[in-house]
């Protein structure tokens, strides 16, 4: 039987999705199945995980209180920041720079992406450990200032992170902003701030909620920062998940967490994406 | 006391340069209070420049641009009273209808209140004829409804010129023409000033009261849309507003005479100023009058025809005329005689008054 066009183009697009599909199954869908199957089960006793049917792990979420208040808190709080830091540099490079120059400016951004993140946390540890700032406050003599191992640490430390990945998507919605409004905006009357307000914000939403959305999931699962800036003080979901199944092989109580976390982000997630939409007036998402 | 400034705008010598390049250069410009003018021209000829440094999105590198009788060199464009139509219309895409409407009244300080806003946005929907669309979304419109939007957005200030960067371009022939009565009878009802940028020459002639023609970054000739095409100021306005057969030709050393490349000699009949030597020759199509038979007298030329394109009432003929090569012809379709169509291949004879050539310097 010969192949209707209709057919055929179905079947190009599933060969097109099969790759990406298949590996999502395989490496997300069934581990997190997986995940959700440990999660009412038992710890064996030599650790590990256990058949069994048991909301006990859920129920014992709440002495793990604290990490989800630092992820819940310190994610946000974090990702805003990001936002205050990039969002001038991203106006700055898709609306004010030099077009000549602009490629060599936003590939800048991205620059310290070339060394590790671990190398760069490590050198924040030393500029704000006690022979880094601290020491020097003290020759001025400011004595005993504390700033690594702080809650502050941990922002300096997420921001500094995480800010090409917010800087990114916001230019990009910057960069394909209409010069044209802008000017029409001006021409009935309002003022470079009404304009910022009235026009460039909001149209570069999608992108802003974009980099928001991208900073807070990964701040979720973060785990070097809070460990190499925040010590022991500053506890995040990600650190309580290393120590449950590799210190304390509590693989159960760590799945019920995971899960716990993975619900928690798909709803703060969707209810982002929803207001967007309604803000800017498309349904159209900016990913990079 | 000083009298009211009888023009709206005012170009004083004005050039306007980016880099190495002149867009504008020296340019005298006065439009009168409420004039309907036309800046016409090909692309980068300078025409949206001039429309953009009176907007105030540019500024000129000489030079003063007035309006009103104020100079506005510095002057951002949120501080002019002008308001502009722009070329695809630049509606925000995240406001309803009503909201880009109101948009510039809600930049008013003090604060207009809402009703006001409400109520004057709704005014001048209707006037562009889309009341009932105040909730619509932007890309739920169709071309022209979206063209009206950006017309009751701008005039919605009542600024005391409203600029047009080729409003109609993106219409269709229809919607154009019904456009162009509508823009007419707005700029009569509003009595504001108008200044149209525009490459149509048909539009430009067809609502202006007062056509600029430009050329290369300067004004060549401005003029009433019928004297441009009368007696248009030079070759490139000759040839770019309507349409024109060129002749090759020598002014005799009298000055009166005119001889074509073919040896025709036409008097050239009180044409003042003519230096003899080198001249181009410029002829209307609808100067022509085409016949089957010579009628012995007069200025006639004799040829072929090698195409016809049939336009309804009329058709236009490319007919290759001995000695000249390809001419231009309108014929009406009564004026020819016997049958209302000439047939590609058949011989003709051209006539025309010899009064009407345009002669230019070659």
């Amino acid at each position: 039987m010969p192949l209707t066009p209709d057919r055929k183009r179905q079947l190009v697009t599933a060969a097109l999705v099969a790759p990406a599909g298949l590996w999502l199954f395989v490496f997300l869908v069934l581990p997190f199945m997986a995940m959700v199957v440990f999660s009412f089960g038992e710890r064996a006793p030599e650790g590990g995980y256990q058949a069994a049917f048991t909301f006990a792990q859920f129920a014992n979420l709440p002495s793990r209180a604290a990490a989800f208040w630092n992820t819940m808190m310190i994610a946000p709080v974090g990702a805003f920041l990001c936002l205050i830091v990039a969002y001038p540099v991203a106006y700055y490079l898709a609306i004010k720079s030099n077009p000549k120059y602009r490629l060599v400016l936003v590939s800048l951004v991205v620059v310290p992406f070339w060394t590790s993140l671990l190398v760069r946390t490590y050198a924040w540890m030393y500029i704000l450990g006690s022979r880094g700032i601290p020491n020097l406050l003290g020759m001025i003599g400011i004595e005993d200032v504390r700033l690594l191992n702080t809650p502050g640490a941990v922002l300096l430390g997420i921001v500094y992170g995480y800010l090409p990945l917010m800087i990114m998507p916001i230019y990009v919605s910057l960069e394909k902003l209409d010069r044209r409004l802008l000017e029409a905006s001006a021409d009935l009357g309002a003022k470079p701030v009404s304009t910022f307000f009235g026009i460039t914000l909001p149209l570069s939403l999608p992108g802003v909620m974009t980099g928001v959305a991208l900073v807070t999931i990964l701040l979720l699962g973060e785990y070097l920062i809070p460990q190499l800036l925040g010590g022991g003080k500053v506890f995040f979901i990600g650190n309580a998940l290393v120590d449950l199944f590799l210190q304390s092989r509590n693989w159960p109580f760590g799945s019920a967490i995971a899960v716990t976390l993975v619900v928690v982000v798909v709803i703060v997630l969707s209810v982002a994406m929803r207001v967007a939409w309604k803000v800017s007036g498309s349904r159209q998402v900016d990913l990079v | 006391m000083t009298a009211a400034p009888a023009n709206d705008i005012e170009f004083r010598s004005v050039t306007k340069r980016y880099g190495s390049v002149t867009a504008v250069s020296d340019i005298n410009l006065a439009v009168p209070k409420g004039a309907f003018v036309a800046l016409l021209g090909p692309s980068g000829c300078g025409k949206t420049t001039c429309l953009r440094m009176i907007g105030g999105f540019e500024q000129p590198s000489e030079g003063t641009v007035l309006i009103d009788g104020r100079e506005m060199n510095g002057v951002p464009p949120y501080r002019r009273p002008v308001n502009m139509v722009f070329q695809h219309y630049a509606l925000f895409p995240h406001f309803d209808v009503e909201q880009n409407v109101a948009y510039g009244l809600k930049q008013a300080r003090p604060k207009l209140a809402a009703a006001e806003i409400s109520a004057r946005a709704r005014e001048a929907l209707e006037m562009v004829r889309l009341g009932g669309f105040e909730k619509r979304r932007i890309h739920e419109m169709s071309g022209g409804q979206q063209q009206r939007v950006a017309l009751a957005r701008a005039i919605v200030n009542k600024p005391s010129v409203l600029l047009l960067d080729e409003p109609l371009a993106a219409l269709d022939k229809k919607l154009r023409t019904a456009m162009q009565i509508e823009l007419q009878t707005l700029q009569r009802e509003l009595g504001i000033t108008f200044v149209l940028v525009t490459h149509d020459q048909e539009e430009a002639l067809s609502m202006s009261d007062m056509v600029c023609v430009m050329n290369a970054g300067r004004i060549v000739q401005m003029a009433r849309p019928r004297e441009i095409y009368d007696r248009p100021a030079d070759l490139f306005v000759a040839d770019f507003v309507g349409k024109t057969n060129r002749i090759a030709a020598t002014v005799e050393a009298d000055g009166s005479t005119l001889r074509l490349s073919n040896g025709m000699a036409l008097a050239a009949n009180a044409k003042a100023g003519l230096k003899p030597g080198a001249a181009t020759v410029a002829l209307r199509p609808e100067a022509i009058d085409l016949v089957r038979q010579s009628g012995g007298g007069g200025s006639e030329l004799a040829g072929t025809v090698t195409h016809r394109i049939f336009l309804g009432s009329t058709a236009e003929y490319q007919i290759n005329v001995d000695g000249l090569g390809d001419f231009l012809v309108t014929a009406d379709r009564r004026s020819v005689q016997e049958s209302d169509l000439v047939e590609p291949g058949e011989r003709v004879v051209l006539t025309f008054d010899p009064g009407k050539v345009h002669v230019f310097p070659a």
